[in-house]
């Protein structure tokens, strides 16, 4: 059984660095330091159960969650607890280890693994389950709440973003076994998305859907969306293809793994490519001779270019741990009447620029270029939001914090990556992806 | 420099225009904080300035048109291209720097009282001011107008894209209901005055009505009508067309109007929606007024041509109608509201002979039904969720 998605609206960027060759030749890099970091896991609360200095093995837990404490964060490796670094009113912003070893992997006992219930107390013990979303509030699972469907992204269709078909259709029955252990979480299906034409077989036990069209439409939401929306009191999980391989692997043979592979992407990038990595390793180590040599300041993103995270060239390797982009910063160029500027370099999708009609490849920086205006332009957002939803109006309701509008408009089907695009596109240089966590965390504080 | 226009600096009070002249001139280097890391290079300034340029044809057209139609009311028989668009600049650049000078000035000093940065709105909104009042409106009431609207229909409400009405029409509206001897009849759409030498003295008696004004005197005459030119010449389709005729500064020539639109409409910043829809409305209210054309109601014998060519019609539906602020921001309310609009600027304008022009106030009235219009549609929206909730439950 597999559905068939044709999504029209969207936006595809062509920005230098795409990753070239085959992920499954990717190089192993063994970081020189590891960092688990809370903000990437929202609607957890993490205390850290360890100290500074403690030795840890890889799959012992560093973190719990205060609410549910049998959520944990478990050290992808055999290290050291480096730091526990705090920031302001000592705000927990992650716990750095050093790892002894470059085994990114941990045995665990999969005695009996039949109910539910003994599944999802693997995945918790072994940190897997940190790495499940649910909607709506684009939050870590709530493991007291059945889920409607399961929903897996084997594909990611952002700016630059890997193509990882080969790894997955390679592992094919580790995304098997996975499925199996999820059929049993959800009364519902088991949904996996692959590009259209893509490698991955049909995995069985799932509802496979093919993806075809601009990004967002490998985003969870937008595939949701266009298959079985999300009604009001419906919850919905939705996790990546590796997370999906990750239990796989547990549950087939009690190995919980923190491997991953990273697209290593961008214009700053001297050869883009696929490396080899674990979860939480540092940017230094991956990208140490790995980035051109110029003045220019750059921009270090976890991430792709429209969800990701700055992280500094110091910083670590946050979730989902698949991409790192780096472009230039651009708080170091100097352009004169830029708003009049008729050169072919500038990356748009308005037709006043040259560039739109020339098949080019972009180098963007990270320049707004704009003013933060009030919202003028109508009818933009819509172009490139493939889902029933109106964005302008549920901005607007969530803005002015009107609950009853927000869930009229369908606050609890998106999450903010899913109006990313809508946020690059606008004139205006609306912070749209901030709008809509806040509306998020506030109906949840609200309605909890 | 900078620091002198910072908080405590000396000149504080002027760090608004500081800043407006400064990302005006040099692109902004704030990066991104949050949020996706790369933006699209449109910007409101940018989109600004592609109104601004799509509104050149007709500003240029009508400055020769003004002196134009000055000459032809002198009586000469000779018309010196580069005199008679001389004489038009010279008699419409007051009103465009009166107009500029009196609402930037207003929209600086609101900036720098709410600590935010200038906006562009304005120098849309400046430009088209002297292009929709007759070359006659003086200085002062243009001054008088502009202040008013830019103060009481943008700024209490918050700024540009808070407002609820076009500011550029409610200046007009105002000037129209404020000082209704000066904004109509046949004295004032044609320059009277000569300027520096050029041009010439029009007699007081001579009578520059527009062909719609002249249409609106025709009552109860006979079905077939003939538009006549100032100098009794008689006006085909064409001329209405090409627009050497006399009415407001930038509204007469229909051709550089959609000049203009497919500026607006190939750069993607107008809505196509809503022009093609403002045309279609236009058309079908015009086609229905011709055939059952009375005598009474002189205007219902135009011609749906006639119709989409004549007064501001074609103008409001490119230029006013399509300001994303006060239109209709949904796509299948653009198609209402625009379809709206076409039908009551014909609606007025054929139907009550006091009101030779319908246009503005048919913008003005479906501005304030807009979001009507929005709200039934994000209803429609709502309805659907709810009835698949309804469904799965």
């Amino acid at each position: 059984m597999s559905i068939t998605l044709h999504i029209k609206k969207g936006l595809d960027l062509n920005i230098a660095g795409a990753p070239e060759g085959d992920p499954t030749n990717a190089t192993y890099i063994k970081p020189t330091s590891i960092a688990l970091t809370p903000d990437d896991f929202p609607g957890l609360t993490l205390k850290p159960v360890v100290k500074e200095g403690d030795s840890v093995k890889g799959g012992q837990a560093v973190l719990a969650d205060k609410k549910h404490p049998e959520i944990t964060l478990t050290s992808p490796v055999n290290g050291i607890i480096k730091a526990i670094v705090r920031g302001e009113r000592r705000k927990l912003l992650r716990i750095e280890i050093t790892p002894a070893d470059s085994d990114s992997s941990a045995s665990l006992s999969t005695v009996s693994i039949e109910s539910a219930e003994s599944i999802k107390s693997l995945l918790m013990s072994s940190g897997l389950w940190a790495m499940i979303r649910q909607r709506p509030y684009d939050i870590v699972a709530d493991p007291a709440t059945a889920p409607r469907d399961i929903y897996v992204t084997a594909l990611d269709t952002a700016p630059l973003a890997g193509n990882f078909d080969k790894i997955f259709a390679a592992n094919a029955e580790l995304l098997e076994a996975g499925v199996a252990a999820l059929v049993k979480l959800t009364e519902g299906k088991v949904y996996v998305a692959r590009r259209q034409g893509s490698a991955i077989p049909d995995i069985k036990g799932a509802e496979m859907v093919n993806v075809g069209g601009p990004h967002p439409s490998g985003n969870a939401g937008v595939i949701i969306a266009n298959t079985h929306p999300i009604n009001k009191g419906e919850t919905v999980w939705t996790m990546d293809g590796f997370t999906l391989m990750r239990i796989g692997r547990l549950m087939k043979d009690g190995t919980a793994n923190y491997d991953a592979y990273i697209a290593l992407t961008g214009s700053e990038v001297a050869s883009p490519g696929y490396i080899r990595t674990v979860i939480g390793a540092d940017i230094k180590s991956l990208t140490a001779g790995r980035i051109s040599e110029t003045d220019e300041h750059k921009r270090f993103i976890s991430g792709n270019v429209f969800t990701g995270e700055n992280v500094g060239a110091d910083g670590y390797l946050r979730s989902p741990y698949r991409q790192i982009t780096v472009i230039p910063e651009g708080d170091d160029v100097t352009e004169f009447m830029g708003w009049a500027s008729v050169s072919p370099k500038k990356m748009s999708v308005s037709r006043s620029f040259p560039g739109h009609f020339l098949h080019k490849i972009f180098r963007p920086d990270a320049r707004l270029l704009g003013g933060r205006r009030a919202m003028i332009m109508s009818g933009e957002y819509d172009k490139v939001v493939p889902m029933d939803i109106m964005t302008e109006y549920l901005v607007k309701a969530i803005v002015s914090r009107n609950i009853e509008q927000m869930e009229a408009l369908g606050i609890y089907e998106i999450a903010p990556e899913d109006v990313a695009v809508a946020e690059y596109v606008c004139t205006s240089k609306m912070p749209l992806q901030s709008i809509i966590r806040e509306g998020l965390d506030y109906l949840r504080k609200e309605l909890e | 420099m900078r620091p002198h226009f910072e908080e405590g600096g000396r000149f504080h009070s002027f760090k608004s225009v500081y800043d407006g002249f400064d990302t005006f001139l040099f692109t902004p280097t704030t990066t991104s904080t949050s949020g996706t890391h790369i933006h699209d290079a449109i910007d409101s300034k940018r989109t600004m300035i592609i109104v601004v340029l799509a509104l050149m044809p007709c500003l240029l057209f009508g400055m020769y048109n003004v002196g134009y139609q000055n000459h032809l009311a002198c009586g000469m028989t000779t018309f010196p291209f580069w005199h008679l668009f001389f004489y038009g600049f010279l008699a419409v650049l007051p009103k465009i720097i009166v107009s500029y000078v009196v609402g930037l000035g207003i929209e600086f000093v609101v900036a720098q009282w709410r600590k935010e940065e200038i906006q562009e709105g304005f120098l849309v909104t400046g430009i088209l001011i002297p292009m929709i009042c007759p070359i006659e409106t003086p200085l002062w009431m243009i001054a008088v107008a502009t202040a008013f609207s830019v103060i009481f229909v943008k700024e209490v409400f918050g700024g540009t894209g808070f407002n609820i009405f076009n500011v550029a029409l409610v200046t007009r509206a105002f000037l129209f209901f404020a000082y209704p001897a000066s904004m109509s009849g046949d004295q004032v759409f044609v320059a009277h005055d000569s300027i520096w030498g050029l041009g010439g003295n029009v007699a007081d008696t001579f009578s520059g009505a527009t062909p719609l004004g002249e249409v609106a005197t025709m009552a109860g005459s006979d079905a077939s009508m003939h538009l006549t030119a100032i100098n009794g010449a008689e006006l085909s389709n064409w001329d209405l067309f090409f627009g050497l005729i006399p009415g407001s500064v930038g509204e007469t020539s229909t051709l550089c109007i959609l000049i203009g639109a497919a500026i607006l409409l190939l750069a993607g910043i107008a809505s196509w929606r809503i022009v093609l829809s403002v045309f279609a409305g236009g058309a079908v209210m015009s086609l229905v007024a011709h055939l059952t054309a009375t005598p009474t109601y002189p205007a219902s014998f135009l011609s749906v041509e006639q119709q989409l060519c004549l007064g501001g019609f074609a103008f409001a539906a490119v230029f006013m109608a399509t300001d994303p602020v006060t239109a209709a921001r949904t796509n299948t309310g653009k198609y209402i509201y625009g379809f709206l609009v076409g039908v009551i600027a014909i609606l007025i304008r054929t139907y009550n002979n006091g009101y030779p022009e319908g246009a503005m106030l048919a913008v003005l009235l479906m501005n304030a039904f807009a979001p009507l219009i929005d709200y039934c549609v994000v209803q429609c929206n709502i309805r659907r969720r709810m009835k698949r909730a309804k469904v799965n439950a």
